[in-house]
């Protein structure tokens, strides 16, 4: 059993910039039942204002927001792109993987991020991610 | 020893930093304290060094204490190489 819903995975997507391919990370979120459109727009606003921050690795970004600001369960989704962007990153651009993160309550969902985080630091997981055929590749490597 | 791991929000990234430190430092045989907080609470906070990614830390570097800079927040090496001279050296002093 995976947290990962089929809903919350799009493989080679397109986008055109950053704010787009957190859009679509977010877009999962709302279909998977994670969150609300608010919370969507919430994690556009924290990359505007605090920046690329959300890049925490060469490659991979995690947008997130407040549990206020329109979480409705701990979930996260991933959208891995077909061409890598420019998240304005000193040292991590370009950007494959978006994987949008949400919680309730203040620590709750900490223990699903220690893993994801455990997944993507993993060079060989990461590299199978980024060679996944379909969701059901995608489950065998992310199997929290 | 007190740290503040920040990030943007105070949420994500910082709180993941925090446990990555002090479950390093306790394999190291320290204990640390600390919080994990937004970059807006963080700034005038009194603690012993500060944590960040290096696009947070960029932001933090008027404060009065050590701010010790991550650029791959999953590299559990480069937080240990970074961070672990830190608390050694807070720990003789201390």
């Amino acid at each position: 059993m995976t947290l990962l819903k089929e809903k919350a995975v799009l493989l080679d997507a397109e986008a055109d910039n950053a704010i787009e391919a957190i859009r679509l990370s977010g877009r999962l979120l709302v279909e998977a039942g994670y969150a609300t459109e608010q919370y969507v727009e919430a994690m556009v606003k924290g990359y505007r204002d605090v920046g690329p921050y959300i890049v925490i690795a060469p490659g991979i970004a995690i947008p997130h927001s407040r549990p206020e600001n329109g979480a409705l369960s701990a979930g996260f989704s991933l959208v891995r792109l077909k061409e890598p962007i420019e998240f304005q990153h000193e040292k991590n651009d370009p950007v494959q993987l978006v994987c949008a993160i949400t919680g309730v309550g203040n620590t709750g969902h900490i223990e699903m991020l220690q893993k994801i985080a455990t997944i993507l630091g993993d060079d060989e997981k990461l590299d199978q991610i980024l060679k996944a055929e379909n969701y059901e590749e995608i489950t065998k490597i992310i199997t929290i | 020893m007190y740290i503040l791991s920040v990030c943007g929000m105070g949420f994500g990234t910082s709180l993941m930093l925090l446990m990555d430190i002090q479950s390093m430092a306790k394999e190291n045989g320290y204990k640390v304290d600390g919080e994990a907080t937004d970059l807006g609470s963080a700034k005038g906070k009194s603690c012993d060094f500060m944590v960040a990614s290096s696009e947070i830390a960029n932001e933090l570097s008027s404060e009065d204490v050590p701010i010790i800079s991550i650029d791959n927040l999953l590299d559990k090496n480069e937080i240990k190489e970074k961070v672990l001279p830190m608390i050694e050296k807070l720990s003789k002093e201390g």
